[in-house]
């Protein structure tokens, strides 16, 4: 045991120090030039990774809120459209109602009227109609008047005729 | 036949760190296969564990040898 | 762990298998090159060879830098002495067969540690107590060279960080990312809490120096070779500054558990011990763990090559071999391991230390 450490500082100190020194050394030396820049760099790059992926999500949200949006508004829009066209045909449907009793109310009206008038020229035609049928009825026995009254004894007759029939009676 | 006491010695605490790595290294496994989803924690314990262990019966090497 | 995540590309995953196949195939080959060599040299002088020495050799410091064969580097010796400082080459002790007249002393290398010698060539005890030995070993050589290919990854991915601010990662950078968010997100994170920020850079040196440190150990040849993880004095230093980050950090609560536990007055002669040495104990058991698994690694290694000595037959070899194979895989796995459980320890200390308290 004795001998182990015998001359132990004298043969091994010079190697204790020469081996702190190195170390200490090359900590200086790598934590100068390799751990500090090396350390910032991948912190960094992290930093700016999860920045991205940070911006990425915020981006995936928004693109998700416009999709929503948009789909909201297009569904807003499609729900006005068939609104719009409901309303328009309803309303066509009205016009067309409208538009069909309006012409029927006419229609009976013009009728009406049409009856009435062809009421009215049929009369105004059948007085015409009687009163020439009369006139002429009045000329063709003027006619005949005058022709059997052209002779006396003809009138003669026919009073004797007209007083007998009178007479019968 | 100078040391091999000393040898003898180191074997004994080779031993008791063999036992006792063994026992370590053994209830990761089951730990591990129990609870495979925590299986890098274990290991990590297991590790440190496994040189606590070590470095006692390094001692006792150590010593051993030195002793003789 | 997850380490999935680190992999998740097939041409990383192929290049990793690829570059494991290398490494161990180079690893074999040379592994047992190298290891011929100083056993030849031993046989040579003793006719008998001593496993146990040759790894010891093997995994201990030295003063030379063996490449493979007869090849070796002499490093520089500096020695602090009483009278003042010495500085030559280890090549003047040729492989400690002979002593060198300094300045100051006359020094020889005695398993290989530096002592000085007087006329008749014995070992001074007194003179060398006086002398301290602040050469540049393979250890201190091989430490600096991770650090700087370290330097050298770092730097580069840093510049590339800068380069392409911003973008994914790309080549080295995408290998290297995954490994660091795993440091931050595994151990810094869970175990320290939201002010990790400020033990980062010492938990990534840490990880990354003792993982380079174990990876290089595992490459039996020149740039790598060398046992600086194994070597508990390197395992010291870093539990030093461990215990040094962990006490500075501490906040008012942990010294308040330390020195008035919750228990009663009583109890305070017992529990204040107590809890100091568990101060210096968690770190201690770092400085340990660390040194004992690499060296463990190491020699399990090296005593399989050296079968094939030990049996004097090449019929061993391939058997051997594919044990080394085995254990260079597993290696591997404990280089990572390890490198992450004592980073992880040490974030648990912290994360003790400046912990809120809630009692």
């Amino acid at each position: 045991m004795e001998q182990l450490f015998e001359g132990l500082l004298n043969d091994h100190l010079g190697f204790v120090v020469w081996a702190a020194v190195a170390f200490i050394i090359l900590l200086i030396l790598l934590a100068k030039f390799a751990w500090k820049p090396i350390m910032a760099a991948i912190s960094e790059r992290e930093r700016s990774i999860e920045d991205a992926l940070l911006k990425a999500e915020a981006a995936k949200e928004e693109m998700a809120r416009l999709t929503n949006e948009n789909e909201q508004l297009l569904k807003e829009a499609r729900a006005e459209r068939d609104l719009i066209l409901r309303e328009a045909r309803q309303l066509k449907d009205q016009i067309i109602n409208e538009a069909k009793s309006a012409a029927n109310v006419e229609g009976a009206r013009m009728i009406e009227n049409a009856r009435l008038e062809i009421n009215s020229l049929k009369a105004v035609a059948m007085s015409d109609v009687k009163n020439q049928v009369a006139t002429l009825s009045v000329e063709i026995a003027e006619k005949i008047l005058r022709k059997q009254f052209a002779d006396q004894q003809a009138q003669d007759q026919l009073v004797a005729d007209l007083l007998k029939e009178v007479k019968i009676k | 036949m100078t040391g091999s006491i000393a040898a003898l010695g180191a074997g004994l605490a080779v031993i008791g760190a063999g036992i006792g790595i063994g026992q370590v290294g053994g209830k990761a496994m089951e730990g591990i296969a129990r609870q495979p989803e925590a299986s890098s924690k274990i290991q990590t314990a297991m590790i440190i564990a496994a040189a606590l262990i070590e470095g006692v019966a390094l001692f006792g090497v150590v010593v051993a040898l030195l002793g003789k | 762990m997850d380490f999935r995540h680190i992999l998740n590309s097939k041409k990383i995953i192929l290049r990793v298998i690829l570059g494991v196949l290398f490494t161990l195939t180079v690893c074999n080959t040379f592994a047992i090159q190298h290891e011929n060599e100083p056993v030849e040299a031993k046989n040579a002088e003793q006719e008998a060879f001593n496993p146990t020495t040759a790894i010891l050799e093997h995994i201990a410091d030295s003063h030379y830098w063996h490449v493979g064969g007869e090849l070796s580097f002499p490093l520089p010796i500096i020695l602090f002495t009483d009278k003042g400082t010495e500085f030559f080459s280890g090549a003047n002790f040729h492989h400690g067969h002979e002593a060198y007249q300094g300045k100051y002393y006359t020094y020889k290398l005695i398993e290989d540690k530096i002592r000085v010698v007087n006329a008749a060539g014995e070992v001074d005890k007194e003179a060398s107590s006086h002398v301290y030995d602040f050469s540049i070993t393979k250890n201190v050589l091989a430490m600096w060279l991770a650090g700087t290919i370290l330097f050298i990854i770092f730097f580069t991915v840093a510049a590339s960080y800068k380069k392409r601010k911003g973008k994914a990662p790309k080549g080295l950078q995408s290998f290297i990312e995954p490994v660091i968010m795993f440091v931050r997100d595994e151990i810094a994170r869970p175990n320290i809490g939201y002010r990790y920020e400020r033990y980062m850079p010492v938990l990534l040196t840490i990880f990354f120096f003792i993982w380079i440190n174990n990876l290089l150990g595992l490459i039996p040849v020149f740039p790598g070779g060398a046992n600086v993880t194994g070597n508990i004095l390197l395992t010291f230093v870093m539990a030093f500054i461990v215990l040094l980050v962990v006490n500075f950090s501490a906040n008012k609560y942990y010294w308040k558990h330390i020195f008035m536990p919750p228990v009663p007055v009583w109890l305070y002669p017992i529990m204040i011990p107590v809890e100091l040495i568990g101060v210096i104990s968690r770190p201690f058991a770092l400085m340990i763990r660390l040194y004992a698994n690499i060296s463990a690694g190491h020699i399990i290694v090296l005593s399989l090559i050296s079968l094939i000595f030990i049996f004097k037959t090449l019929w061993i070899a391939p058997v051997s071999i594919i044990f080394v194979l085995f254990m260079d895989v597993l290696e591997l796995l404990v280089a990572f391991l390890q490198a992450f459980i004592f980073t992880m320890l040490t974030a648990l200390f912290i994360g003790t230390a400046v912990e809120e308290h809630h009692h």
